[in-house]
């Protein structure tokens, strides 16, 4: 899609002061992005929809209070306009504000960064990916039993330039691509759904390389074939046994009660009315014993390929990698410079917007459990009775981070050191810090594996945000186990 | 002054002047469909009764489904304002749609475009400014712990095609979600309207505050296991938006996927004074979905325990053979209520003599979709009842439970009353929509954890 010329860094010496209060420091943050939806179901194209996004949000520091203004008029007027509106906005909202912040909050930034892709998807063929996109649910077809058959792609292109009063000036780019598919077998009125290693999780940054025919093929014809296992397969037990999590599913266990737990602004409470508060309290950092001492996470925007790399966040804090869980005790929270200021505790660079027309909020970006030493052959062998559970299928946790119960697709039984079969609808529950305290042994490097969504929900108002969560398989001891209704 | 310009005329005007340029373009074998969804918005975030964070966010965003040569193509992109400008960017948008369509293989079950009517529809509000809303929200709630959002501002969906339709729906909204802290307990509210009104916001804040004075009393520890239950109206609506994940789609039934196939095909059915359908004189949103087709005013879903009809779109319908409400592409409800039942509100206490009175539930998702069995979690105002009696607030609970139980067999009443739940959804844009619910007493409710 066509693109616009704008010169945010001579547009914003331009903009004139309209109230009569001094404006301390203006940011000016365009977003645009390009995403395209391709979406095969059964053969047929479903959806071929592309949406071009762009805009300006207007960033302004009045009486110590920051606010916002977002346009998609992108005139210098239209640009004057919005810093009109955040203007009066903010010296209203600065009559009560949270927290008196300055403009150390917004450090000078200058760099760039380009996210990895082979192949920019600026230059894919849309012949090329909607033809590999059918072959691949035409290998989905195990059986006449499987009932639907969805092949899909995400591509997005994303451009962040910031500039400010300050001398900021950075430039980033990435390409990103969400893939799936999906297999629905059905007999009756019993049904089962296989996807590839869960809705959308292979999000990652990376080109139209993604797009690999031979890849998809392979896996359509894994897929189709283990939704027909689960639909013939017998419910998972009900019982307390060991649990592997294999890594599809190990993304979402962090994401849900790792990453959002420890995000600042929940712990000072900025969410409690909409995505919920934290167990976590400050006195915490340093001192909770939050797994057992295989654990170790780590917050890493700079891993090349994984959904959220970047150099610096929407405050221009530059992004390094930072331990927030050592040898299983709590380090460091997810927060910006705004958070870690009115916390008074150690942060990162994550102060994120969704898009130019959403402000910045401490948010994940790639959270990763770093590998240990065992084999999965290793973990499995040790197992008298238990079950290996891959790809996420639903999730639910408490608005504190503690009570949870996830769902899988696909099960394995493990009875004395062996996997004895396939079984259908495994659940699990438990409470974060329990939980994280019966791991038992951690995958080694290379069974690591790297996942990610496009739908971290958050804020008011509310905004998604692509994350990413590298992991390997993981063994966790005596977990409540379910399964579905016989 | 505000800098405010009136978002509904100068976006009408623009519309006109942006389509009528569009639709001479097209050429003949080619449909298109053209839809303006836009927004003028003020969001005000408290915590702590403070100011966190304040945006302002004007966004205007135009569509396009192409179809031409049996190929369907959709683009869209946002708008700033300029006529010149955007009709350049839109005729670009033409022309890209025009080149993607002839890379594309045929859609089987494309729907053919026709002219589904006019209407237009302006409804105005009376919104304040930012420094009224700041004094007028912060200043009522002094002393309290108060976190929320204040969001308001216009909302525009509109479309025209090229076989003649022309749809214009604009009104002027608020809602102010909130809730209010004692340390970790809360009682939540919604305030929406038309107009702000600050003494209607003081009579909202007070029977906040008289519900969070409710939660002193001594937490209760309830054993999992099964209990008898009242779901307040907030705690049924998070179930409405869940059932909104597949559960009443023609398409998710037909591929296997809804939660309610067992529903569908007769093989159980929900209790007798359970009726749910689609409502559009509730006033929420316009009958017309993103291409224009007019819904009927009501859609029964479910009635009397049995399912009568799902929500099908016109694709759905084409390719699997059924007749078109009209539903949207993506077949979730838009503006849907449950009936209600013959218990008194007054009564409620009383009729649930020994159990859990649940306000809300938080974080529901699908736990064995082929059962509708959901799990959840219980939030903010939640209480152990003894005797018709509130002994104190719990601690917060787990649950795990069939839909096709909880509104089937053990459910022993709706009230007689039912309450709005404007939709508060605020993802990438404000949306429309809403839902209307009666609370629920169910037995047997199962808890986990």
């Amino acid at each position: 899609m066509s693109s616009t010329t704008l010169h945010l860094n001579k547009i914003l010496p331009k903009l004139t002061n309209p109230i009569d209060t001094k404006v301390d420091w203006i940011g000016l943050r365009r977003v645009r992005e390009v995403t395209t939806y391709r979406i095969v179901r059964n053969e047929i194209p479903e959806r071929n929809s592309t949406f071009l996004d762009e805009g300006v949000m207007v960033e302004v520091l009045v009486d110590g209070q920051f606010g916002y203004a977002g346009t998609a008029d992108l005139s210098e007027s239209g640009i004057q306009r919005a810093f009109q509106r955040a203007c009066e906005t903010t010296k209203a909202s600065a009559r009560r504000k949270v927290f008196s912040f300055t403009a150390a909050e917004r450090p000078r930034a200058v760099g760039g960064f380009e996210g990895r892709r082979s192949k920019r998807l600026d230059t894919a063929s849309v012949e090329e990916i909607v033809s590999t996109l059918i072959a691949a649910g035409s290998a989905l077809k195990a059986s006449d039993k499987i009932v639907s058959r969805l092949s899909q792609a995400i591509l997005v292109q994303n451009e962040i330039e910031f500039v400010s009063s300050n001398g900021s000036h950075t430039k980033q780019e990435f390409d990103m691509v969400a893939l799936d598919l999906q297999a629905t077998a059905a007999e009756g009125t019993q049904s089962q759904t296989r996807t590839m290693n869960g809705w959308q999780a292979q999000t990652r940054q990376w080109g139209a390389e993604a797009i690999d025919r031979a890849t998809l093929l392979r896996e359509g014809e894994r897929i189709g074939r283990e939704a027909l296992e689960l639909l013939n397969a017998p419910n998972c037990p009900d019982e307390r046994m060991d649990l592997i999590l294999m890594p599809d599913q190990m993304f979402l266990q962090i994401h849900e009660s790792i990453g959002h737990p420890l995000e600042l602004d929940r712990i000072l409470g900025d969410e409690r009315n909409f995505a919920g508060w934290s167990f976590v309290q400050p006195k915490d950092f340093g001192t909770l014993q939050y797994g057992s001492k295989l654990m170790n996470v780590t917050f890493d925007p700079t891993q090349t390929g994984e959904a959220a790399s970047y150099s610096f966040d929407d405050a221009g804090n530059p992004a390094t990698r930072e331990f927030l869980i050592k040898d299983g005790v709590l380090q460091r929270g997810l927060g910006s410079l705004e958070s870690q200021r009115r916390s008074g505790l150690k942060g990162v660079a994550n102060f994120r917007a969704s898009s130019w027309n959403r402000a910045p909020i401490d948010r994940m970006a790639n959270i990763n459990l770093e590998p240990g030493t065992s084999s999965l052959h290793d973990m499995i062998s040790g197992i008298e009775r238990g079950i290996i559970m891959d790809a996420n299928r639903s999730w639910s946790i408490d608005d504190y981070r503690n009570k949870f119960q996830f769902s899988c697709e696909y099960g394995r039984l493990i009875e004395n050191g062996k996997i004895t079969g396939v079984v259908r609808n495994p659940n699990y529950r438990g409470v974060t810090v329990d939980f994280w305290n019966r791991l038992a042994a951690v995958g080694r490097g290379d069974t690591v594996e790297m996942y990610g969504t496009p739908y971290c929900g958050k804020g008011e108002p509310s905004q998604i945000m692509r994350v990413g969560h590298a992991s390997p398989p993981a063994l966790f001891k005596g977990i409540e186990v379910f399964g579905g209704q016989s | 002054m505000s800098t405010k310009r009136d978002s509904i005329s100068f976006l009408e005007g623009h519309f006109r002047g942006l389509t009528d340029a569009i639709l001479s373009d097209v050429k003949p074998g080619e449909e298109l469909a053209i839809n303006l969804e836009a927004e003028d918005s003020t969001f005000l975030r408290f915590n702590a009764n403070k100011v966190r964070q304040n945006t302002e966010v004007e966004q205007n965003t135009i569509s396009f489904r192409l179809q031409v040569n049996g190929r369907t193509v959709d683009r869209s992109r946002v708008i700033g304002g300029d006529l010149d400008a955007d009709k350049r960017g839109l005729k670009t948008m033409l022309e890209e749609c025009r080149a993607e369509a002839r890379a594309l293989p045929a859609d089987a079950h494309q729907v053919a475009m026709k002219d589904n009517g006019r209407s237009h529809a302006i409804f105005r509000g009376k919104l304040a400014d930012a420094k009224t809303l700041v004094e007028d929200i912060a200043g009522a709630a002094e002393g309290s712990d108060l976190a929320g959002l204040y969001c308001g501002g216009s909302l525009v969906r509109a479309n025209r095609n090229s076989r003649g339709q022309d749809h214009w729906f604009a009104n002027e909204t608020f809602f102010l979600d909130y809730s209010l802290y004692n340390g970790n307990r809360a009682a939540k509210g919604v305030l929406s309207d038309s107009a702000w009104n600050s003494e209607k916001w003081n009579v909202q804040l007070a029977k906040t505050k008289n519900q969070l004075a409710l939660l002193s009393k001594p937490l209760v520890d309830v054993p999992k296991g099964k209990h008898r239950v009242f779901l307040g109206t907030g705690a049924m609506t998070e179930i409405m938006w869940l059932m909104g994940w597949g559960a009443l789609s023609a398409g998710a039934w037909k591929q296997g996927r809804s939660p309610f196939k067992k529903l569908k095909e007769g093989e159980r059915k929900l209790s007798p004074m359970f009726t749910m359908r689609e409502n559009f004189a509730l006033g929420f949103t316009p009958r017309f979905n993103a291409f224009g087709e007019v819904s009927p005013e009501t859609v029964t879903l479910i009635e009397n325990g049995e399912m009568r009809d799902l929500l099908t779109s016109s694709r759905s319908a084409k390719e699997y053979g059924l007749t078109s409400n009209h539903a949207s592409e993506q077949e979730s409800p838009r503006s849907c209520e449950i009936l209600t039942g013959t218990l008194p509100e007054k009564d409620v206490l009383k009729e649930l003599e020994s159990g859990l009175y649940l306000s809300n539930l938080h974080y529901l998702n699908w736990s064995d979709p082929v059962n509708a069995r959901i799990t959840g979690m219980t939030r903010y105002a939640c209480f152990w009842v003894e005797k018709g009696e509130i002994v104190g607030p719990i601690k917060d609970l787990r649950f795990d439970e069939s839909l096709l139980d909880a509104f089937g067999p053990k459910l022993a009443n709706l009230t007689s009353t039912a309450e709005n739940d404007p939709s508060i959804d605020t993802y990438g844009v404000r949306s429309m929509g809403g839902r209307k619910t009666p609370g629920a007493l169910i037995n047997d409710f199962t808890f986990t954890l």
